[in-house]
């Protein structure tokens, strides 16, 4: 799932990230939910992108849920060449919050940023809906280990 | 016994495990609160003794869904402070984090758009976290006796245009015909509440 550098974001339906969050896999994945214009998860962004380069235990996916407001992802395309991410950006295509939103979380009431964290392997996961800071990722990716 | 013992032990490992739910959920009670009005004087739901019910609005000043939002939630109070739901805002953001929502931010913005409810400061969060509100804008709409009938979203779309279902609209008339709120809970993306630094 999801795009190289230099690529289009894919548009994924929740049942995607469900897999993502699901299907076993040797990383633990670190999924964060953003907008372009939600300015906190932009200023934590840089955060996950070094997490992604610097770790090879983890696997980051950046989630766009962009389309909420705008179902055109001109801004989320334009955003990610600007900003060269080289992080996985998908763009989440669901239209009714009521019902994908408790897919990923059923404590998440649908504020941004928010980043879920899971240990595929042994289903151990740790979600916050607040912006992080320099240290905080790598203390919940702990707390899933 | 020993069996039975160590199930004990699981059982009350799992109860530790559970996360400790914050804030009201529907058919919760809610206490009332004592904050700063941008006029500078404090209110309580109390204070509003012929209202039937309230529209309790968890919003800011600079989170752009709030922005989307903001001619909706003046045109909720146009229509319901009248019918005795007012709608009562509260700010929970933290200046430090957030610059634009400090009270003098806050006075400014209610002048610019005409405020014509309460625009509550809720300094230390915690009417917010009594709540467990965490998003912006976030309804609670209560009833008289301040039981909760319905939280979530203001209607099902930011985008004013493709708004097929008015979710705060819904349970205000549901309430004032006596009848039962048809959807009580919604969920939306929204702004974090810009929480005090740790």
């Amino acid at each position: 799932m999801g795009a190289l550098p230099g690529q289009t974001p894919p548009r994924v339906k929740v049942e995607q990230l469900k897999q993502l969050i699901e299907k076993p896999s040797d990383q633990i994945q670190v999924i964060n939910f953003w907008a372009t214009w939600c300015a906190p998860c932009i200023k934590e962004m840089p955060l996950f992108e070094k997490l992604g380069q610097t770790r090879t235990d983890v696997a980051v996916t950046l989630v766009s849920v962009d389309l909420d407001l705008d179902p055109n992802p001109a801004k989320v395309y334009k955003f990610v060449e600007r900003k060269k991410l080289k992080s996985t950006v998908v763009i989440l295509d669901e239209k009714d919050p009521n019902v994908w939103i408790d897919v990923i979380e059923k404590t998440w009431q649908g504020a941004i940023p928010a980043t879920l964290i899971v240990n595929t392997k042994t289903g151990k996961r740790t979600f916050v809906d607040k912006e992080l800071h320099e240290g905080d990722l790598e203390k919940l990716i702990d707390e899933v280990k | 016994m020993k069996k039975v013992l160590s199930l004990l032990a699981v059982a009350a490992l799992l109860v530790a495990a559970a996360p400790v739910k914050e804030g009201y959920d529907v058919g919760d009670k809610v206490a009332d609160f004592k904050l700063k009005n941008v006029d500078g004087k404090m209110v309580s739901l109390a204070d509003f003794k012929t209202a039937k019910g309230f529209i309790v609005m968890f919003d800011c000043n600079t989170c752009p869904v709030s922005k989307a939002y903001n001619e909706r939630i003046l045109a909720l109070n146009k229509k319901y402070a009248s019918q005795g739901f007012p709608v009562i805002a509260i700010n929970p953001n933290d200046p430090t984090v957030s610059a634009g929502d400090s009270f003098e931010k806050m006075v400014d913005y209610a002048k610019k758009k005409g405020y014509d409810f309460p625009y509550l400061v809720d300094e230390t969060q915690n009417v917010a976290k009594a709540f467990g509100a965490t998003n912006t804008p976030h309804v609670y709409v209560l009833t008289k006796d301040l039981t909760v009938a319905y939280i979530g979203s203001i209607d099902n779309s930011r985008d004013a245009a493709n708004v097929t279902k008015k979710y705060v609209e819904e349970a205000v008339d549901a309430l004032l015909a006596g009848k039962e709120v048809p959807t009580p809970k919604t969920k939306a993306v929204g702004c974090t509440i810009k929480w005090k630094p740790a």
